[in-house]
C-alpha cells in the first residue's frame, strides 16, 4: 500500500517535471482563463445585471470562471492520457510492478494540484479588475480548495475518456463536447431566469451550477444567478456539490482503474 | 531449464474472425536468444504483449520465469524487461529524468535509482544527452534510452519488440552491439524482428512466426539447410546465354534455371567450390567470361518464401498503431 501512494507520486512528480521542461504549457493553460475573465468582465460585463444594487458583474463572474476552468480539467488528463497510450507509454507503465490504481490516480493528483498555479493566476487577475470577495480568508480558501477538489473529481471523467479513445486528437474533441455545454448551460455567466422552464432546471441541477452557486456562497454574494426554478440543489450548493463530488469519484475512480488495467487488453 | 514457455495460444479478435495468435507454441532456454521472425501482423507483438501480462489470451499457457502469466502477472511483472516498438518514454522529460522515473517505479531508493541511472547512460553511450530532453535525441538514441529504462533491475528476462524497426542503418548497427553486449552478459532474451539479418546476427534460435502460428524452428543454419543446398549463379554477357546454360547443364547435372532477362542462369549444386570452378575452367576453354559467377547460399529471405510462399514485407511505421489494435492486417 505504501508502494502504491509513493508510485502515485512518482507519475505526479512526472508532471510536474514536464512543466519545468515545457513551461508554455502552464503558461498558455493559463492566459486562456485570464483573457475569459477579461473578455466576460468587459465585453458582456455591462449588458448584464446582477440584479443586486451595489454588486458588479464581475463578483459573480469571478466564481463561474473558477469552476469552468477547473472542469476544464479533465482535457488536459484526457489528452495527456491519450497521449501516453498513443506512444506505448501505458504498456510500459503496465508492465512495471506498480499497484494498478497508481498511474491514473497520480495522473489525476497532477492534474488536480496544477489548478493551484491557474487559481492563482486568475484569482489575481480578478482582483485587478475588480473582484473583491468580502467574506474572509477562511471562507476564501475554503472556496478555493472546494474548486480544487471539483477539479480533482473531473479529472477522473478525463482518465476514462483518455484511455478510451483511439489518439489524443478525439480526446480533445470529445472533451470539448461534453463540458461546454455544461459550463455554459448553468448559472456561470449569466442567470438562468432568461432560459426556457426545462432548461432551467437542467441548469440547477447541473453541478457546474451547484459549484459556482456554492462558491459564490463562500465569497460572501446571495447567489441571484440560480434560484428561479427554486430547485433543491439551487437552494442547498454546497451540499449538492459534495454530492456530485462524491458521486463523480464512486462512479469514474473504479472505472478508470479497470480501464487501466484492461486496456487494449481487449 | 527454460525461462519462456508458450503453449497453444490463441488470440482472436473481431468476434474471432481475425485470429492474431493461432495455436502459438514456443519456448526459450534460460541464457539464449531466441529471435521471433515474421513478417508485419504474424502475431509477433501479440506474442510479446501476452508474455509480458499486457494482454490476456482466449485460450492457452504461458509462463515466464516458471511464473505463469495469466495467473500471477505482478510476478511476472517483477522479473521482465520490455522494450518495444516504440520508444515508450516521456518526451518532453530528459533522459535523467525518464530514468530516474522508472528507477523509483521499480522501488528503487532515490539515491540507488541515481545510481542505476548514472551506470545506464554511461553503458549506452548517453551521458552526454542525459540532461536534454527526448525529442532532442536521434532515432537511435530514443530505443538506447528506451532498452536501458526496460534493464533498471537486471530483469531475468527480456523482451524486445522489434527494437530496431524504423532506425537508420547506423542506428541498427549500434543497436544491434548493445543488445550482443547484453547477450554476452548471460540475458535471456526474446526478439521479435522482421528483419532477417538481425535474426541471423542476434539470435542463437529462431521460430518463424505467420499467421499466428509458428511455422519452422532451428537454428539460422538448420533453417537454411531446409530450404537446400549452395547454388551456382552465372550472369552471361549478351550472346553468350545458351552456352552457359549448357555448361551449367554439364556442371550440375540439370535443374536448370534461367533468368532471360538479367541473363542469369542458376542450378543448385552439391559439390561446392569444386563445381564453381569446373565451370569456370570450361567457361575459360570456350573463351566465353561471364558478367558474374558465383556460389550463393540461401539467406534467410530464401527461407521465409520457402516457408511461406511470399517474401517478409517491410513494415510502414503508420500502420503499426493499426496492427496492434487490429491484430492483423496483411498487405496482399
Amino acid at each position: 500500500m505504501s508502494h502504491a501512494i509513493s508510485d502515485a507520486l512518482v507519475v505526479t512528480k512526472r508532471q510536474w517535471l514536464q512543466l519545468v521542461r515545457v513551461p508554455e504549457v502552464l503558461i498558455f493553460s493559463t492566459i486562456q482563463p485570464v483573457m475569459f475573465v477579461l473578455l466576460f468582465r468587459y465585453v458582456f460585463g455591462y449588458s448584464i445585471s446582477t440584479g443586486i444594487p451595489g454588486v458588479d458583474y464581475v463578483q459573480l463572474l469571478m466564481p463561474g470562471i473558477f469552476v469552468q476552468t477547473v472542469a476544464f480539467t479533465l482535457a488536459g488528463t484526457a489528452v495527456g492520457l491519450a497521449e501516453d497510450m498513443q506512444k506505448g507509454l501505458i504498456d510500459r507503465f503496465r508492465s512495471l510492478p506498480i499497484s494498478r490504481g497508481a498511474v491514473v490516480f497520480g495522473r489525476a493528483l497532477g492534474d488536480g494540484l496544477l489548478n493551484i498555479v491557474v487559481l492563482f493566476v486568475m484569482g489575481l487577475a480578478g482582483f485587478l479588475v475588480g473582484w473583491r470577495p468580502d467574506s474572509g480568508l477562511f471562507k476564501v480558501m475554503l472556496g478555493f480548495i472546494f474548486l480544487l477538489f471539483f477539479g480533482f473529481a473531473m479529472a477522473w471523467i478525463g482518465i476514462l475518456i483518455g484511455l478510451s479513445v483511439r489518439s489524443a486528437r478525439v480526446a480533445n474533441a470529445a472533451v470539448f463536447i461534453a463540458v461546454f455545454p455544461l459550463t455554459f448551460l448553468s448559472n456561470a455567466f449569466a442567470p438562468t431566469t432568461g432560459m426556457p422552464r426545462p432548461l432551467q432546471y437542467f441548469a440547477e441541477w447541473n453541478p457546474v451550477s451547484t459549484m459556482v452557486a456554492a462558491c459564490r456562497e463562500l465569497f460572501g454574494l446571495q447567489n441571484i444567478f440560480g434560484v428561479t426554478a427554486n430547485s433543491w440543489p439551487s437552494q442547498n450548493p454546497l451540499e449538492m456539490s459534495l454530492i456530485y463530488m462524491v458521486l463523480l469519484m464512486a462512479i469514474f475512480v473504479p472505472l478508470s482503474i479497470r480501464k487501466y488495467v484492461n486496456v487494449a487488453s481487449k | 531449464m527454460k525461462s519462456v514457455i508458450a503453449e497453444d495460444l490463441v488470440k482472436t479478435y473481431d468476434g474471432g474472425t481475425v485470429r492474431a495468435l493461432d495455436g502459438l507454441t514456443l519456448d526459450v532456454s534460460e541464457g539464449t536468444v531466441l529471435g521471433v521472425l515474421g513478417p508485419n501482423g504474424a502475431g509477433k507483438t501479440t506474442t510479446v504483449r501476452v508474455l509480458t501480462t499486457l494482454l490476456i489470451p482466449d485460450s492457452g499457457r504461458a509462463t515466464v520465469a516458471g511464473i505463469d502469466v495469466i495467473k500471477q502477472p505482478e510476478k511476472v511483472r517483477e522479473v521482465i524487461g520490455l522494450s518495444g516498438q516504440y520508444a515508450a518514454v516521456d518526451e518532453t522529460l530528459t533522459g535523467w529524468d525518464n530514468l530516474i522515473m522508472f528507477g523509483r517505479l521499480y522501488h528503487l531508493s532515490p539515491k540507488a535509482a541515481k545510481q542505476r541511472a548514472t551506470e545506464l547512460l554511461e553503458q549506452f553511450s548517453l551521458t552526454d544527452a542525459a540532461k536534454r530532453p527526448i525529442r532532442t535525441y536521434s532515432g537511435g538514441m530514443r530505443r538506447r534510452l528506451d532498452l536501458s529504462a526496460s534493464l533498471i533491475v537486471k530483469p531475468k528476462i527480456l523482451f524486445l519488440d522489434e527494437p530496431t524497426t524504423g532506425l537508420d542503418p547506423r542506428g541498427r548497427q549500434e543497436m544491434w552491439g548493445v543488445i550482443k553486449s547484453l547477450v554476452r552478459g548471460g540475458t535471456t532474451l526474446l526478439l521479435t524482428t522482421q528483419y532477417l539479418a538481425e535474426a541471423d546476427q542476434l539470435a542463437d534460435d529462431i521460430v518463424v512466426v505467420d499467421h499466428g502460428k509458428v511455422i519452422a524452428r532451428g537454428t539460422s543454419d538448420q533453417l537454411k539447410r531446409q530450404v537446400g543446398g549452395e547454388r551456382l549463379e552465372i550472369v552471361a554477357a549478351a550472346n553468350d546465354l545458351a552456352q552457359v546454360k549448357e555448361i551449367v547443364a554439364k556442371v550440375a547435372g540439370g535443374n536448370v534455371s534461367v533468368d532471360e532477362g538479367i541473363r542469369q542462369v542458376s542450378a543448385p549444386v552439391a559439390t561446392g567450390s569444386k563445381a564453381l570452378i569446373e565451370a569456370a575452367r570450361q567457361l575459360d576453354d570456350l573463351g566465353i567470361h561471364p558478367l558474374d559467377i558465383g556460389l550463393k547460399r540461401p539467406s534467410l529471405d530464401d527461407v521465409f518464401i520457402s516457408l511461406t510462399g511470399h517474401v517478409a514485407e517491410e513494415q510502414k511505421p503508420e500502420d503499426e498503431g493499426d496492427v496492434k489494435a487490429r491484430g492483423r492486417k496483411r498487405k496482399k
